[in-house]
């Protein structure tokens, strides 16, 4: 793209097409791996060389929460867990 | 009873020389298989000690009867080593990255420490991440131009398929026989190995080269014998022989000191010969022929495919009890009945444990014996043993032995619950349960509603039968799978079950206002319906009683059943859009009565979400819903039959006035067209946004062109008496629709090919019969005639042509969408949802927090809808807000 948009940073969080995105504390963490049953890897995957990941400034080994809107459902709630690469 | 055990993990590796010998009971040395009287050469490849050939011998090496014995392994000592094509690729791998003088792999010391140790670590708790790690070494050793161990300077080494390696050293390339990369792979050291993603104990890699090659036992390889008393060897056995009498030359020729050339050239020889035994599809060899000219079948051939090990004998199997034949109609059935032929019914059969209450029973079938009908074709005392009824002479006998315990395995007979299947099985509703009803006849027969769920139509088209042959079985089909359990589809929340065809016109034209009935027609109605009550009052007391059609039809409907919605017919001049309506076209049922409208596609049809099967099925259950479909469509149908049903050419005739219209109408479409080739002649043209002139052009041609068809049906269905047969089917949704009239009885209109008008042919032209460059509307594929009147031989082309791009598409895209299915079921069919509606694999993966994030089964959902607030509504209060 030209040089213009590259200079003036744009931050993808904010884009109205990326549904938000936040990095669960540890206690909601553990809270949410209870209620499942499971250990953080059961989860999908998200890299964090994945632009939303970097965006965030989350590291490997965290949780992401999402919230989509969804035509079924009104809001629907996602997790992912980081892994490196 | 052998032991219980649970299989837990399963490793796979290489078989080591040692291994293949000790498992071997014999080598094999001579390429000679069968000596001069006709007997297998001990020591050749169809060895006796290798399993038994022949019914009734006994294995010399194990004892047992060819039953029972499961043939055993021999070896074959190789002159020089081979390479294993399975295996190249990771040969060339480690090859590369590891040194040439001392086997060790190309990274210093102390990464090596650190890698082992973050894969010991990964192997555990993250198997793909280990598999990332080992790749990554391999790949970072492969660049390494010095060995960090000994400092040796290391060559490129190239794989020239399939299976020759070539070392571009300072002197030039050089070849790399096998002994060398066996001896190369020799050196590399276990611990190394491991980081490279191999199991040493398992598969060292210099395993790869064969030094020793197993031969399979006589029983994977059988010959057959001809009728003509010739034997005839397996693919295997040919390859196997090729092999050895290659090794024999290659061991003399060697012995004898021939010269290098000439060795060399053998051993490639029996490189090829060992290749294709294992692939004879590899790349980059001659696939190895018979002498028909027949490529073999060799091993992995066995393997592979659709008709291979795992996909033809693995993950499906031939089965019995089961039957296939051709299906036809039968609309005397109930939806959840198979007919099924008498002459299939004796040969399936159900095992039945003989009881007090049952034996009086069961003796009848046992006395009939297997060629009669109800009967048996097998008895199963408690001790386990079978007595075949074919050959007892003394039935009855047999019956009076019969005590509680045995076990019968009896004809099908009316009731049994059976499997009925038509491919391709795309969704759940492709295989449901039915009850047997044995017939007369040589057809499965089925009731034509079920026909949406398998898309069946009786052009020929087989379906698969199946008995069940548990109870939990039976059960599980009764419960699950019976067909009124399917009505309802998941693929979206509506009905798939439902009317069709006659089933819609009959249904329309029972319910339709002008249908009034005599006390007789309303007695042979109701008495074809099931409809157990008393006749309601007349609608008409004089001159005569008469009933009307909607009240028959109410006497199947529920007591406090509402419903009020739009009809098919309800569209065009005839639309309504609440029950103020002039044209019966909206239904209204109150209370159970149906008051207003006509029952057509809309209501009563299949795939048709919200109409009244839906809510009768989610309000009063499978089973009311089946009932009330069995004798809903036995009465549109015996309605249908009583009023008399066709249609015929003039049905589709319409008169001079409106040929007239359509004709004027036509000669201005024309004009037009030619208004804008004028226009874009002289340049004035305004072009569409992003399309060039002539695009432009195009696409204002077939806009004007599509719109006089469209005027020209208009005009056909202006003219035709809407209770011409053909208009009714076409307007209620029973099959057809006005522009199959309008084509019919009007005009054609533009035959397509790729969404253009037909320009392909000669140069600028599409026939001879046109001047070059002419774009009129006739040269370029438009149909003025319609099917009534006759094409011309040039229209005819055309449509031929458009016809012809429908056939194309349907078959690519069958087998398109085929492969896709396959994928996406290979992918999703292990995933569950739980108990707490997440989407999981079996490893508790989640795949979804809650089902379809709404956790909605659609099959329960109206129209993919949780709730549908209108509906309860208008149950409750018996009217639409």
């Amino acid at each position: 793209m030209s040089s213009k948009s590259s200079k003036k940073k744009f931050n993808i969080l904010e884009h109205e097409l990326v549904p938000k995105h936040e990095v669960l504390t540890k206690e909601e963490a553990v809270e949410l791996m209870k209620s499942l049953g499971i250990g953080p890897e059961r989860l999908p995957w998200i890299r964090a060389s994945d632009p939303v990941v970097k965006a965030l400034g989350a590291k490997p080994g965290d949780i992401i929460k999402i919230v989509r809107k969804s035509p079924t459902a009104g809001e629907s709630v996602a997790y992912r867990f980081v892994v490196s690469g | 009873m052998s032991e219980e055990k649970i299989i837990k993990a399963i490793k796979f590796g290489i078989l080591s020389p040692e291994l293949i010998r000790k498992m071997s009971v014999t080598a094999v040395v001579t390429p000679d298989v069968y000596d001069e009287d006709g007997l297998p050469v001990e020591g050749g490849v169809m060895d006796p000690r290798l399993g038994v050939i022949e019914p009734g011998q006994k294995c010399s090496t194990c004892g047992n009867t060819i039953a029972s014995c499961p043939g055993h392994f021999g070896h074959l000592e190789l002159v020089r080593p081979v390479i294993h094509v399975g295996f190249v690729r990771y040969i060339y791998d480690v090859l590369r990255a590891t040194c040439r003088r001392c086997g060790r792999l190309k990274l210093p010391e102390d990464e090596l420490n650190k890698y082992l140790d973050l894969l010991k670590r990964l192997e555990g708790r993250w198997p793909l991440l280990a598999r990332g790690l080992t790749d990554y070494v391999k790949r970072k050793a492969m660049k390494v131009v010095e060995c960090p161990h000994c400092g040796s300077r290391q060559f490129k080494i190239k794989l020239e398929k399939p299976t020759t390696f070539i070392e571009e050293g300072p002197e030039g390339p050089r070849r790399l026989w096998p002994t060398d990369v066996r001896s190369r792979l020799e050196r590399v050291p276990n611990t190394d190995l491991r980081l490279l993603g191999h199991d040493p104990e398992l598969s060292r890699p210099e395993w790869a080269v064969l030094t020793v090659l197993p031969i399979p036992a006589i029983s994977v390889r059988p010959s057959i014998l001809l009728e003509t008393g010739v034997r005839s060897e397996d693919d295997l056995t040919h390859k196997l022989v090729d092999i050895i009498r290659t090794n024999e030359r290659l061991r003399e020729s060697i012995n004898a000191g021939a010269p290098e050339v000439i060795i060399e050239d053998l051993w490639d020889l029996l490189q090829y010969h060992i290749t294709t035994y294992f692939d004879n599809e590899a790349p980059g060899v001659p696939p190895a022929k018979h002498r028909s000219g027949r490529a073999l079948r060799t091993l992995a051939q066995r393997l592979k495919g659709k008709e291979g090990r795992f996909r033809g004998n693995l993950s499906g199997k031939r089965v019995d009890f089961s039957a296939r034949t051709v299906i036809s109609p039968d609309p005397n059935l109930s939806i959840n009945e198979v007919g099924v032929p008498e002459e299939i019914a004796k040969i399936l059969t159900v095992p039945e444990r003989v009881t007090p209450w049952n034996i009086d029973v069961i003796r009848r079938y046992v006395l009939n014996g297997p060629y009669k009908h109800p009967g048996a074709n097998y008895v199963i005392d408690p001790t386990g043993r079978r007595i075949d009824l074919r050959y007892i002479r003394d039935l009855k006998a047999i019956a009076e032995s019969l005590k509680p315990g045995y076990v019968v395995e009896r004809h099908l007979v009316d009731g049994d619950i059976v499997l009925f299947n038509r491919q391709p099985s795309l969704h759940r509703m492709s295989i449901m349960a039915h009850v047997v009803r044995v017939l007369p006849g040589k057809t499965f027969r089925l009731h034509l509603a079920v026909c949406p769920p398998y898309n069946a139509d009786f052009d020929g088209d087989e379906m698969n039968l199946h008995v069940p042959q548990s109870e939990e079985a039976r059960a599980e089909a009764r419960v699950l799978l019976l067909v009124q359990e399917h009505i309802l589809s998941p693929r979206y929340g509506g009905p798939i079950i439902g009317g069709i065809q006659d089933y819609i016109s009959g249904a329309y034209l029972l319910s339709s206002k002008t249908t009034l009935l005599s006390k007789e027609q309303v007695s042979d109605l109701i008495a074809s319906s099931g409809y157990r009550g008393s006749i309601p009052e007349p609608a008409v007391l004089s001159p005569k009683v008469l009933w009307s059609g909607k009240q028959i039809i109410s006497l199947l409907l529920p007591q406090d059943f509402n419903f009020r919605g739009k009809a098919n017919i309800s569209a065009g001049p005839l639309k309504c859009d609440d029950e103020e309506c002039l044209w019966d076209s909206y239904v209204v049922i109150k209370r159970g009565k149906l008051l207003l409208g006509v029952l057509d596609k809309k209501t009563l049809g299949a795939q048709q979400p919200e109409n009244i099967l839906h809510w009768i099925a989610k309000e009063y259950g499978n089973s009311f819903c089946r009932e009330f479909m069995d004798g809903i469509f036995k009465l549109s149908l015996r309605y249908i039959e009583m009023r008399g049903f066709t249609m015929m050419l003039t049905d589709v005739l319409l008169p001079n006035t409106a040929i007239k219209e359509i004709n004027e109408l036509l000669d201005n479409a024309k004009k037009k067209v030619f208004e804008l080739i004028e226009m874009y002649r002289r340049g004035e043209l305004e072009p569409v946004p992003g399309r060039t002139l002539e695009e432009s052009l195009e696409i204002k041609i077939m806009e004007v062109l599509a719109d006089v068809r469209d005027e020209a049906g208009e005009i056909a269905a202006k003219y035709l008496d809407p209770f011409n047969n053909v208009f009714i089917m076409a307007r209620t949704g029973a099959r057809g629709n006005i522009l199959n009239i309008t084509q019919m009885a009007a005009i054609l209109g533009q035959q397509s090919v790729r969404g253009e008008r037909i320009r392909r042919g000669y140069d600028h032209r599409t026939l001879p019969h046109f001047k070059p460059g002419d774009i009129g509307p006739e040269a370029r594929g438009f149909v003025r005639s319609s099917f009534v009147s006759g094409l011309s031989p040039i229209e005819m082309f055309f449509h031929a042509a458009g016809g012809r791009e429908g056939l194309v598409d349907t078959a690519v895209r069958t087998s398109q969408s085929g492969y896709m299915q396959r994928r996406l079921i290979n992918a999703l069919q292990d995933l569950r949802v739980n108990y707490d509606l997440t989407v999981r694999t079996p490893d508790n993966e989640v795949v979804q927090l809650i089902y379809g994030e709404d956790g909605v089964d659609p099959a329960r959902s109206s129209y993919g809808k949780a709730v549908n607030v209108d509906r309860i509504i208008e149950r409750v209060v018996g009217w639409r807000l």
